[in-house]
């Protein structure tokens, strides 16, 4: 009797164990699938034979002079310039678009006025449009404004990527909304005015928000395309990145730069994947709320 | 600027209205109809007055310099072509300026936006007057202009904190959509050379779009099919794959959850354009995947991945669960585990079976916590622009036609206006692309528990 319960035991046993092996087995596969052309385009990125058709998948030669001319060959994709032009334009949209953010997602977490609901169902409407079926008329009121052409197109830049953050409130508002009403009321039955409760109490309280906000908008930039194409035009002066690497993918470059593309894949990716990873970290604590109970 | 008189009470009544300010007021408020600004000097709201002064002499300003030219133009959109004349003088051929429709509906669209904010600061000014006038009236205190600034940072703080952001949504965001909304009315398009000069031509575009037998009619029926079904496929494959994905990692018995995360984490870290480039890259007809596929002779021809129809769309589908799945991993992860252990104890001493229990308990519960995110991620995949034209193109586009297989509305819009140079139709899709968001949005926010109780949660 007690064979039989022993033996239907580890029968059980060994079935959950196969069922373990196969579980890691098809995880195995899939993280491969997700990681392969990551590690590919590091490969390619040192490989030493040019052009972009290749026979194995392990380069032949290996080499950094993909990296080396990418930063040194300026005469006809000028990647230096462009990645300056992104870390510049990315700088002041990140400042825009925080204080932004941080102000609407505050008012219309904490004050009740007149044209609160119709703000945020006006915000709502936005969202449904095709984010750039305005951008053919942004470029006009850009150009009338005389912000798209010579070195304001860089002004320009900022101005498409942080004026309108004001509708992108909806995390950071339902952060707001997680910190107790009370220490805003005991606050200002001290004394306290609105601005300084905002500054003083829930400004530091948000500190994983506000680290998320910063970085998401920082990278905006790094990784929008289409938007800087529409407002640089053929100005090659003051492409960002995105567009270089498109560029790069070009037929007419695409013999020549095909190593270079993988290069600068790889050099902008860095420091976005680490930000991005940093990022997560803020937004699981933001999730979590402000105050744990 | 904006000082009007609205208290925090419940239902937002405004005791001075600018109804209350015509039947009621004295003749003071009343010439703040005309001047504004004129009962706040009245009552010694000095720099309040003058600023509402200031602002009614700029509109009247900037209404005779360009307005009313603007607006005496936007019926016609110009006629007046570029000329050469002969300069006798110079002995040189010049060229006349001739209008541009363009910026001629640019400047109406900007004078008529212009006045109706400034009709919202005329309102503004007229019931401050009035509240001034009745405040007065009552022997009440009436707030000086520093006390105006302080009240900024207390309890109009949102008046202080908006100002910026909504200027940028406005000037940035709405006025280009309405500019670009008035384009699906006229016929500015690279079609009989109407670049330059174009007129209005009513509902003719929308007409030619919605109409089968057009060839454009044709093209936006099978675009707007494949969008819809493009949309579902992802939206719902990503959701299903990445929640199994997710509770398979966080099986109790699986070793090594963390790695497993990073894995699938670091396609997202990387740039989606990167990423959907290389992809791209690898899969064309000479790409690394085709190569070695035939090196090793597992196939004999080169596998079409973008120039058939069939094969495109499945690529773009497959491919874009490589870079949603992680996402929902991501956004599963926690609320997995949020899940009440009890309910699972619950199941299995029933006896329910692991297929049982995802059925019974984990899809039901995700779907109702993540219904919000589900309307989000498929109006997303209605626009999204960066995977289908980074990928395909769009392509295989057949000879005659402007939209691709592989065409969301979103990029087929980029190609007429960029491409193409067919602003108004591209216009039209763009609304297009808005009615459809806008049903499902109705349909469902409408009936999400979050949007209905916000306040729920305080």
């Amino acid at each position: 009797m007690s064979n039989v319960n022993n033996a239907a035991v580890s029968g059980a046993k060994v079935r959950k164990k196969v069922v373990n092996v196969i579980v890691h087995i098809f995880l195995a596969i899939l993280a491969f699938i997700w990681v392969l052309p990551i590690f590919w385009v590091v490969l390619t990125s040192f490989r030493g034979e040019k052009g972009s058709y290749v026979t194995t998948f392990f380069p032949k030669t290996y080499t950094l002079d993909n990296y080396v001319k990418l930063f040194t060959d300026t005469s006809i994709l000028n990647f230096p310039q462009m990645f300056l032009n992104t870390f510049v334009i990315a700088i002041f949209t990140c400042i825009i678009s925080t204080v932004f953010v941080l102000s609407v997602s505050y008012t219309m977490s904490r004050m009740r006025f007149k044209m609160r609901k119709p703000y945020m169902n006006i915000a709502m409407i936005l969202g449904l449009f095709p984010s750039f079926m305005s951008m053919i008329a942004v470029y006009y009121i850009l150009k009338a404004l005389g912000l798209a052409e010579g070195s304001m197109i860089r002004v320009a830049l900022i101005i498409v990527f942080s004026a309108g953050s004001g509708v992108g409130f909806y995390v950071a508002k339902g952060f707001f909304d997680t910190i107790p009403k009370s220490l805003d009321e005991a606050a200002i039955i001290d004394g306290a005015t609105r601005w300084q409760v905002f500054t003083k109490i829930t400004v530091p309280l948000s500190k994983p928000i506000i680290v998320y906000t910063i970085l998401t908008s920082f990278m905006g930039p790094w990784v929008d395309f289409i938007f800087a194409k529409v407002i640089c035009r053929a100005d090659a002066q003051y492409y960002t990145v995105s567009i270089g690497l498109w560029r790069m993918l070009e037929k007419e470059y695409i013999d020549s730069w095909y190593t270079c593309f993988a290069a600068g894949a790889v050099v902008v990716s860095i420091p976005i994947a680490i930000l991005f990873l940093i990022t997560q970290k803020f937004y699981v604590e933001g999730m979590s709320g402000a105050v744990k109970g | 600027m904006k000082k009007g008189g609205t208290k925090r009470v419940k239902e937002f009544v405004e005791p001075y209205t600018v109804v209350g300010a015509l039947t009621k007021g004295n003749a003071i408020t009343k010439i703040s109809l005309l001047i504004m600004g004129f009962g706040n000097i009245a009552h010694k709201q000095i720099v309040k007055g003058i600023m509402f002064l200031a602002i009614e002499a700029l509109y009247i300003w900037f209404m005779a310099v360009s307005g009313i030219y603007n607006l005496s133009m936007l019926p016609s959109l110009g006629w007046r072509e570029q000329e050469k004349v002969w300069n006798e003088q110079k002995s040189i051929y010049e060229y006349t300026a001739g209008d541009q429709s363009v910026l001629i509906l640019l400047y109406g669209v900007a004078t008529i936006f212009l006045t109706f904010m400034f009709i919202i600061v005329w309102r503004d000014a007229v019931k401050s007057s009035y509240k001034a006038e009745v405040l007065a009236r009552q022997g009440k205190h009436l707030n000086t202009f520093k006390e105006d600034i302080k009240s900024l940072f207390n309890q109009n703080l949102h008046k202080l904190l908006l100002a910026a952001p909504i200027m940028g949504v406005l000037i940035f965001t709405i006025l280009p959509l309405l500019y670009n909304i008035s384009m699906a009315f006229t016929n500015y398009s690279k079609v009989d050379e109407h670049l330059v000069l174009f007129d209005w031509v009513g509902l003719d575009n929308f007409k030619k779009i919605l109409d089968f037998g057009d060839s454009i009619g044709k093209q936006f029926y099978s675009v707007l099919g494949w969008t819809l079904i493009w949309a579902v496929l992802a939206t719902a494959l990503n959701y299903i794959f990445g929640m199994i994905l997710a509770i398979i990692i966080n099986r109790k018995e699986t070793h090594g959850k963390a790695f497993w995360r990073f894995c699938f984490v670091l396609s997202i870290a990387v740039p989606q354009f990167v990423s959907l480039l290389i992809m791209r890259s690898m899969l064309q007809q000479t790409g690394i995947v085709n190569t070695l596929l035939l090196k090793y002779g597992l196939i004999d021809t080169a596998l079409p991945f973008f120039t058939n129809a069939t094969w495109a769309r499945a690529t773009v589908i497959i491919i874009n669960l490589w870079v949603g799945i992680p996402y929902t991993l991501l956004q599963v992860t926690g609320i997995l585990q949020n899940i009440p252990a009890e309910l699972y104890e619950a199941a299995k001493i029933d006896g329910a079976n692991a297929v049982q229990t995802f059925f019974k308990i984990t899809l039901p519960y995700m779907l109702f916590v993540m219904t919000p995110y589900l309307i989000t991620q498929f109006t997303g995949n209605i626009n999204n622009f960066n995977v289908i034209y980074l990928l395909s193109g769009g392509n295989p586009t057949p000879v005659d036609a402007t939209a691709g297989k592989t065409d969301l509305l979103v990029t087929w819009l980029y190609k007429l206006t960029v491409d193409k140079n067919y602003y108004n139709l591209g216009a039209v899709i763009g609304i297009m692309t808005f009615v459809v968001l806008a049903i499902v949005a109705l349909i469902t926010y409408r009936n999400t528990t979050s949007y209905k109780d916000e306040e729920g949660f305080m």
